[in-house]
């Protein structure tokens, strides 16, 4: 999820999330010197995913700078690995499997029921940016095939009919939310 | 507890922590009150709230202060994941299938209080009808030999006593005391056990390499880069069993002189990232890893690395390139890690499922282990069974198994009374085998002989209801996704062979598009960079050879014989069964279809765009597809 702390739409993210990447990339003591140092860049990538959500260029900068390498070498490895993005995700995020025992037992028809409900194609974010759509490659719950997981809930067996429960569920937990937040206003 | 600082120390903390497990071990000696109750911790009966099966049973025991005589413990991975949550009871080796939070208490009082087994939650053996109460009674169970998976759902892996309990660290423990890293190799060499993560290179062999190589450092590193969609075996070992990964890691680097090694694991894989961890803090902890182990002043440590979803990766030189913080592309080979891998230095790879093998290869020694399996193929392999096969699951069973025995004994034959069409072994670089291979007996060799490979051990079995045109491209899809782009057969072949392969499943497929795949593939095999590029071609070489007659339907009469091709359908409305329900018609996203309320529907065929839509909507079996 998207940190919630930060103005994703003016860019401006919060000093609290730098500062906890940074206590984070503190506690690695990267020497500047030391020709391995990028060993651990991988892991400060998914702590800094975790903190603001998304990799989004001013972070990247700060990482290249923080391991002394450039930019480039940051940004290579971003856009290489599936696990990274450089875009905020939804609220929601809904990812179909479409590993192969997930395949064979009916997912892609369970993915088009959630493309056409939600109407955005797997990759998207809804407008609203309440909802994002994914495909994956094996959970490894072949058992349960197939299998869609929202946020980080496993839902197994689902079959296109059950679309519409699941988000259902989550539209009325995203509106009680919206209200709250409303009221606050 | 204290640090185990020798081998009789060690065998010390065996006799002390064996009754920790003597209700599940030897359960006739105990006493009637005692039981163990195992809930199967796995990712998919966690997925099914196993979690809370655990809470409810443990809050039973509590409020009726039963503590000190019923043990209630999650457990790795049963492998019958098909028929999970799994709940087991000790010593009266009953296996519950299917339970959920709600039959907790009936379980509780029925057959813990009362002594009164609970049947409906038994499993039921499908040709008969009968209920099965002990594990090793269920035909999915019967054939199989557990060697890998030997204490998934019997310890619980986030205690390490209960992995000293059954025999754990003894291997290491005997190789620091009593052999040379020389004799190590030499007994790895005898066992013929060869890696399990697909290629199938001698493990012994692969050490004793990196072993005539000096250097400052040495690596080891564990592959946990499960990536072959439909393969779970090692997330499971390393969930159920992480300690014997640690043991076989540790060993290794014994063997080879390495100080340090690294699991790369997936980062799809949190629940075994976490047992792991836990797993590593454990073993620092009594001193069996970490400097001076068990006091024969050998070091070695582990350190955990997260892969970031690239399939790529998990071929070992990409998988190194990834480790030190790059891009994970593969480089040529040689020369190969076991000369220069990690920061130059080295390193062996070894897949997760070889390293839970290499304990018991001490333990029992290397005559024992070689004793199982075909001439040429050693041991047991775990495959992962899934598909449209009746019983999913991780099956472990001798080399030289028949498929027949493994999709029909132990996987209960086809789902819905289906038919056999092939099964898919290898992953995305691996083929399709149809029915006339069912007796053969798999190994290395064998898979490789008829056009597909052992791979990781993924084996997805599929139904007549599955377009085998429609398959490769599956793969297809797959593989280009995948590509990690340094080289241009992989880059830019798979993507032809994908496009390709969509104009055939589309209805623009031509003949001469059919000798173009063949070409095209047997190009990309000899040409591609690595493992990953020169057998990507597979999976649509194999359907040509085995299931031709499908492409050309394809091609010649714009027909898929499956009926899966989507652009290939009709869809239509059965009058007799058509009610006037409007249904159809309203979920229709183009306004294809056409009717008054009451009145039979009928389908524009020039505007559908063959979603499907109404199909799925139809309640009444009124729309078919031909």
């Amino acid at each position: 999820m998207t940190c919630p702390n930060c103005d994703h739409s003016g860019k401006t993210l919060a000093p609290e999330c730098y500062a906890e990447l940074d206590a984070y990339i503190d506690a690695l003591h990267i020497a500047p010197n030391n020709p391995r140092r990028k060993e651990t860049l991988i892991q400060t990538l998914h702590k800094a995913q975790g903190i603001f959500g998304y990799l989004p260029e001013e972070v990247q900068r700060h990482i290249a700078q923080r391991y002394s390498i450039p930019h480039a070498d940051v940004s290579g490895v971003i856009s290489f690995y599936n696990y990274f993005t450089t875009t905020p995700k939804g609220g929601v995020q809904i990812s179909v499997c479409l590993g192969t025992a997930c395949y064979v037992n009916g997912a892609e028809k369970v993915l088009q029921e959630f493309e056409r409900t939600l109407n955005i194609k797997a990759g998207e974010v809804s407008e609203d940016g309440s909802f994002s759509l994914e495909c994956l490659r094996c959970v490894g719950a072949c058992g349960l095939a197939p299998v869609v997981t929202v946020n980080d809930r496993v839902y197994g067996k689902v079959q296109p009919g059950k679309v519409k429960d699941i988000l259902e569920q989550y539209l009325v937990e995203a509106s009680i939310t919206k209200e709250a937040d409303h009221a606050k206003d | 507890m204290p640090k185990i600082r020798s081998y009789a120390q060690l065998l010390d903390a065996y006799e002390q922590f064996r009754p920790l497990l003597s209700i599940r071990l030897n359960g006739q000696d105990v006493p009637t009150s005692e039981r163990a109750i195992l809930v199967c911790g796995g990712t998919g009966c966690h997925a099914s709230e196993s979690q809370q099966i655990v809470a409810n049973f443990k809050q039973m025991v509590e409020d009726r202060g039963l503590g000190d005589t019923i043990h209630v413990s999650m457990s790795g991975c049963f492998g019958f994941c098909e028929k999970g949550p799994i709940v087991k009871i000790y010593p009266d080796d009953v296996f519950y299938v299917e339970v959920t939070p709600d039959d907790v208490d009936e379980i509780f009082e029925s057959h813990i209080m009362d002594d009164r087994p609970v049947e409906r939650l038994m499993y039921q053996d499908p040709a008969h009808k009968q209920r099965v109460a002990a594990q090793h009674d269920i035909p999915f169970y019967k054939p199989q030999q557990r060697i890998a998976l030997r204490h998934s759902g019997l310890i619980n892996p986030e205690d390490i006593r209960e992995y000293i309990a059954v025999e754990g660290y003894q291997g290491l423990g005997k190789v620091l005391a009593e052999m040379t890293p020389e004799m190590v190799i030499d007994e790895m060499k005898r066992s013929g056990l060869r890696g399990r993560g697909g290629a199938g290179f001698s493990t012994g062999q692969k050490w004793s390499f990196a072993r005539g190589y000096e250097s400052d450092e040495k690596f080891v590193i564990c592959n946990a880069d499960e990536g072959d969609p439909g393969a779970f075996m090692d997330r499971s070992i390393m969930e159920g069993d992480s300690h014997t990964v640690i043991e076989g890691m540790a060993i290794a680097g014994y063997a080879i002189g390495a100080h340090q090694g690294y699991v790369y694991i997936r980062a799809e894989y949190p629940l075994a990232v976490e047992r792991l961890k836990i797993a590593l803090e454990q073993a620092r902890e009594l001193g069996l890893i970490g400097k001076n182990i068990m006091g024969s002043g050998f070091d070695f440590d582990i350190d955990i690395r997260l892969g970031a979803g690239a399939f790529v990766c998990g071929e070992e030189t990409a998988l190194i390139h990834s480790l030190q913080g790059e891009r994970g592309e593969p480089s040529t080979k040689p020369p190969f890690p076991a000369q220069s891998g990690l920061w130059g230095k080295p390193t062996i790879v070894n897949n997760v499922e070889s390293l839970a093998n290499v304990p018991v290869i001490f333990t029992r020694g290397a005559e024992w282990y070689s004793a199982i399996g075909t001439e040429k193929s050693k041991g047991t392999k775990v495959f992962a069974l899934a598909g449209q096969v009746n019983n999913v699951g991780l099956v472990e069973v001798p080399m030289g198994t028949t498929l027949r025995e493994i999709i029909y004994e132990i996987g209960g034959g086809i789902k819905d009374g289906g038919e056999y069409k092939a099964v898919q072994t290898g992953g995305p670089s691996g083929g399709c085998i149809p029915v006339q291979f069912l007796d053969t007996p798999i190994d290395y060799e064998s898979l490789t002989a008829i056009g597909s490979m052992m791979g990781s051990g993924g084996m997805i079995v599929v139904s007549d209801q599955t377009c085998m045109v429609n398959f490769a491209k599956y793969y297809l899809e797959f593989t280009v996704d995948e590509s990690c782009g340094r080289c241009l057969p992989c880059r830019v072949g798979t993507k032809r062979l994908h496009e390709i392969l969509t104009d055939i499943t589309e209805g623009r497929g031509t003949e001469k598009d059919l000798e173009e795949l063949r070409e095209l593939s047997e190009t990309i095999c000899d040409t591609a960079l690595c493992g990953l590029g020169q057998s990507a071609p597979n999976p649509v070489l194999s359907t040509m050879k085995y299931f031709w007659d499908e492409y050309v339907a394809h091609v010649k009469e714009h027909r898929c014989p499956a009926g899966q091709c989507q652009k290939l359908l009709q869809y239509s409305v059965v009058d007799e069964k058509c009610i006037g329900c409007t249904a159809c018609a309203r979920v229709c996203p183009v306004g294809a279809i056409t009717g008054a309320v009451k009145q039979v529907h009928t389908i524009d065929q020039s505007v559908c765009i063959k979603c499907g839509a109404c199909m799925t909507k139809c309640k009444f079996k009124a729309i078919i597809n031909n």
